[in-house]
């Protein structure tokens, strides 16, 4: 997708007084710079979200690839498409794929984006661990793809239960790459989730109270703690592996009394929270694009808000009933059991505010919303058959049955994945100034829809009869013939999806002189109340916020005697003020150490993969003198040059002053 | 609209809370204070995580040496006292850059390092006793695999800690840390103390508890 590479217009011209700063080697790069460095270099958290938006697209072309070969394999009785051991890769790497470097990351693109612009700031609370975040999941998804040229991919699964990921039962490195590139994933994550939850309490614009913030901030800071208290859980079960594969420890060891009960525990205690990671933000975007297109405010905003911390707070009760099978004792299964269904009650209640948002709306069915309402109709399916993996008795009965799969592809496919492409089609003219043409749209997304029905609707037969997941053939005569063919049509249906949406973007960046007006949805929040797309510095003028919906009650008031709500301004006569001298608001210089560093850690996981000392220790070296460069690096601004922290965050101090100077 | 004067009230409030380190935020905390706090929130979960798998498998080796069998407890108590001792320095490091006082902040945060150092040089020969002398490995038993895993994380951190503490002092040295950007001192306190205080539990849940 090169169309997207160009430098957004408008690039600000102040960094022309910017001096080349800093000691020698590494030093800033001026704002001024263009091309693929400037893309290289980029602190500016529009761009980053740019950057994961591609990346993680990329990756679900592979990721999808390899769920075809899985459905091709699986297409009729006995398939003899790949082997046994290339479906197990298959399935370790579609899985882990589409959980770490799409899903996550697309979400991430769209916090990037629109968080700080949501919020009525400039730019993140850190922008240079932003940018670090962006390399650490690159370089960690290259790390752990690389794989496939030094041995093969990964075989143990997303979940990588010990001891199947020993060194015992899997000797090659697969498992090795799928540690170690997992490590730089949370690595990255968790900065990340710093730099969002730090953004969120400290850089919101004069009079933008949290409860003012619009849902999808509001479900991008929740979702960012899950990751911080997530991450660390998941880190440290990896290490237990790493230990026992490298260096003979002998945590899953059961030889040596050494429990695989822990490591469920470990990984469940993150994998459950991470499942709200990643269905969270779709549920924000949702309450984003719903209200818009209904054209009335969301229904009930303070309960969906608070729905949404319970569903952070609860999120972490639930863990074991992933592991109902385990024989955990009755108290323990009968309490996770209780808890599964409680947790759907604050889920519950999100659905009735979303339909009761639409209820009674003048309602636009645009793409993005067709998305959205097809989200909510997946998501209640999804649910549901969540729901029944509360009652003991059926999940133990369902645990490893392509019910589970069925389960949760519709939350995952039909519910965070169509949550994201509705905000990929409502935000697309905000970041590239361009609208997705509609047709091809409403193509795509009744593609996508009849694809997903078809894949994912047949497994909960064939798993209720028995169909075991992660088998690579099944025999003739067994009832699953039928239905694993319309799956396997289902799937090629999403691909054809996904090839329309490929078709649609290209053909909107070949339409010559499209101007698309800053507010082309009559939206309600203050992404809209900026330029298409927005100046490097987001506002001229940062807003002072009044309400939810800052934005619409600048456009619309009510008559006072009547009741009637009037359009009163335009959004381009909202936006107007007195020329602002762009020179005025000192955005952060674009650096090279947060590459340096994402690539210092991809030298040491070379190294750790292969037990290389000398390896290790030049990237640990490396990695050690990347955060010399960037702590004593200065955040080179013209009258600030001298002003050095130890913390990475100076950058912070012109996006806070509201462009005063 | 009055934005005019919301900015007039940003800049009075950049220069109240006291010039060239202080930032103008919404909650009035800077960004890096709060992101080292939120930081060592997930710091908790991952020592937290430590710490569970050490309990987990306690008493559950089938083959020793066992706990008992290597501990010495006096001398792990000193390393302690001395670890935590260096919190009292790193305050003193602080209050002595809060006073504009560089000579005295290097000395102490020097202290501060050394007495770090001291635990970790503890820590290494507490391992080679336990690996040489006791025939204890990583890969020896269960005890072994968790001990040293929970220990050494710990360890790499303290170190981690030291570094950076050098690094102030360095930085003091050269001028570059003042009364004006003493926050970066704190902050970094915050993370000293962090470690200092999940020490206590180590001590406690490792050492101690029998």
């Amino acid at each position: 997708m090169a169309l997207v590479l160009e430098p957004p217009t408008g690039i600000s011209p102040e960094g022309a007084t910017a001096k080349p700063a800093g000691p020698g080697l590494l030093s800033r790069p001026l704002e001024t710079t263009r091309g693929i460095m400037s893309w290289v270099t980029t602190v500016d958290h529009k761009r980053l979200g740019i950057m994961y938006g591609v990346a993680s697209i990329l990756w679900f072309v592979i990721g999808g690839i390899e769920a075809l070969f899985i459905r091709l394999q699986l297409a009729v009785p006995n398939g003899s498409v790949i082997g046994a051991d290339t479906y197990n890769q298959m399935f370790t790497m579609h899985a882990t794929t589409m959980v770490f470097l799409v899903v996550m990351p697309l979400s991430a693109a769209f916090f990037n984006y629109f968080l700080p612009l949501q919020i009525g700031a400039r730019d993140v609370a850190f922008p240079r661990m932003n940018a670090f975040s962006w390399w650490g999941y690159f370089f960690g998804g290259i790390f752990m793809y690389s794989s496939y040229f030094l041995g093969g991919f990964p075989d143990g699964g997303w979940f990588g239960y010990a001891p199947n990921t020993s060194t015992t039962f899997s000797p090659g490195h697969g498992i090795d790459f799928w540690i170690i590139g997992l490590q730089m994933l949370g690595i990255a994550s968790t900065v990340s989730a710093v730099n969002f939850i730090v953004t969120v309490f400290n850089m919101r614009a004069p009079g933008m109270t949290l409860f003012r913030m619009p849902v999808f901030a509001w479900m991008t800071f929740v979702a960012s703690f899950l990751l911080l208290f997530a991450m660390p859980i998941i880190t440290v079960a990896l290490f237990l592996l790493t230990f026992d594969r490298s260096y003979g420890a002998n945590f899953f060891n059961v030889s040596q009394g050494g429990e695989p009960v822990l490591w469920q525990h470990l990984f469940w205690l993150f994998g459950h929270p991470e499942v709200y990671i990643l269905i969270l933000p779709a549920m924000g975007i949702v309450s984003e694009v719903l209200p818009t297109f209904a054209r009335k405010p969301l229904f009930g905003y303070p309960v969906v808000v608070f729905s949404g911390i319970a569903i952070g707070f609860m999120g972490w009760g639930v863990w074991a009933h992933h592991m109902f099978a385990v024989g955990l004792g009755s108290v323990a299964t009968a309490a996770f059991g209780v808890s599964t269904m409680f947790i759907a009650v604050p889920t519950g209640v999100k659905i009735f505010n979303w339909v009761g948002t639409i209820w009674g709306g003048a309602l636009r069915f645009t793409t993005a919303m067709l998305f959205s309402v097809g989200f909510i109709l997946t998501f209640v399916i999804g649910g549901l058959s969540g729901v029944t993996h509360s009652l003991v008795a059926s999940d133990a009965q369902q645990t490893d049955t392509y019910y589970i799969v069925a389960h949760f592809h519709y939350v995952l496919f039909g519910g965070a994945l169509m949550g994201l492409f509705s905000g990929i089609y409502y935000w697309y003219p905000k970041i590239f100034g361009r609208l997705l043409d509609e047709k091809i749209g409403k193509t795509h997304w009744f593609l996508m829809w009849i694809g997903t029905h078809l894949t994912f609707g047949p497994m909960h037969v064939v798993g209720l009869q028995g169909q075991p997941r992660r088998m690579y053939r099944y025999d003739t005569g067994m009832g699953f013939d039928f239905w694993n063919l319309v799956e396997t049509i289902g799937a090629f249906i999403i691909a054809l999806s996904l090839l329309v949406f490929f078709f649609n973007v290209i053909v909107t960046h070949r339409k010559k002189g499209q101007v698309v007006p800053i507010d082309p949805w009559d939206a309600r929040t203050l992404e809209w109340m900026t330029d298409n797309p927005p100046k490097p510095h987001n506002f001229d003028i940062v807003p002072t916020v009044h309400s939810v919906d800052e934005f619409w009650h600048r456009k619309y008031a009510e008559e006072p005697d009547t009741h009637r709500v009037k359009r009163v301004a335009t959004a381009e006569q909202v936006l107007e003020h007195d020329y602002v001298d762009p020179k005025s608001i000192h955005m952060p210089s674009p650096s090279y150490w947060p590459l340096a560093l994402g690539f210092s850690l991809f030298v040491l996981a070379y190294g750790a993969l292969y037990v290389a000392v000398p390896v290790m220790i030049l990237g640990a070296a490396m990695v050690i003198g990347s955060m010399f460069g960037w702590a004593v690096e200065p955040s080179a601004e013209p009258h600030d040059d001298d002003h050095d922290h130890g913390t990475g965050g100076s950058d912070a101090l012109a996006l806070t002053t509201g462009g005063s100077h | 609209m009055s934005t005019a004067a919301v900015h007039d009230d940003a800049a009075h409030d950049d220069h109240a809370l006291g010039g060239h380190g202080a930032h103008v935020t919404a909650t009035g905390v800077s960004n890096e204070k709060l992101g080292m706090w939120v930081f060592l929130g997930s710091e908790c979960l991952l020592f937290g995580a430590l710490i569970a798998t050490y309990l987990n498998y306690r008493g559950k080796s089938i083959n020793g040496p066992y706990p008992k069998d290597v501990y010495n407890i006096p001398f792990t108590s000193a390393s302690s006292f001395i670890l935590l001792m260096s919190s009292l320095t790193m305050v003193l490091a602080l209050s002595a850059v809060g006073r504009g006082d560089g000579r005295r902040g290097r000395i102490w945060l020097i202290s501060t390092a050394l007495l770090g150092s001291i635990f970790i040089g503890g820590q290494i020969y507490e391992f080679r006793d336990f690996y040489q002398a006791k025939g204890l490995g990583l890969s020896t038993n269960l005890f072994g695999s968790s001990f040293y895993v929970l220990t050494g994380f710990h360890g790499v951190h303290v170190t981690l800690g030291i570094l950076m503490l050098f690094s102030l002092a360095f930085l003091s040295w050269r001028g570059k840390i003042t009364k004006a950007n003493k926050e970066t001192v704190e902050i970094i306190g915050l993370y000293w103390h962090f470690v200092d205080v999940i020490w206590i539990v180590i001590f406690t849940v490792v050492y101690l508890i029998k």
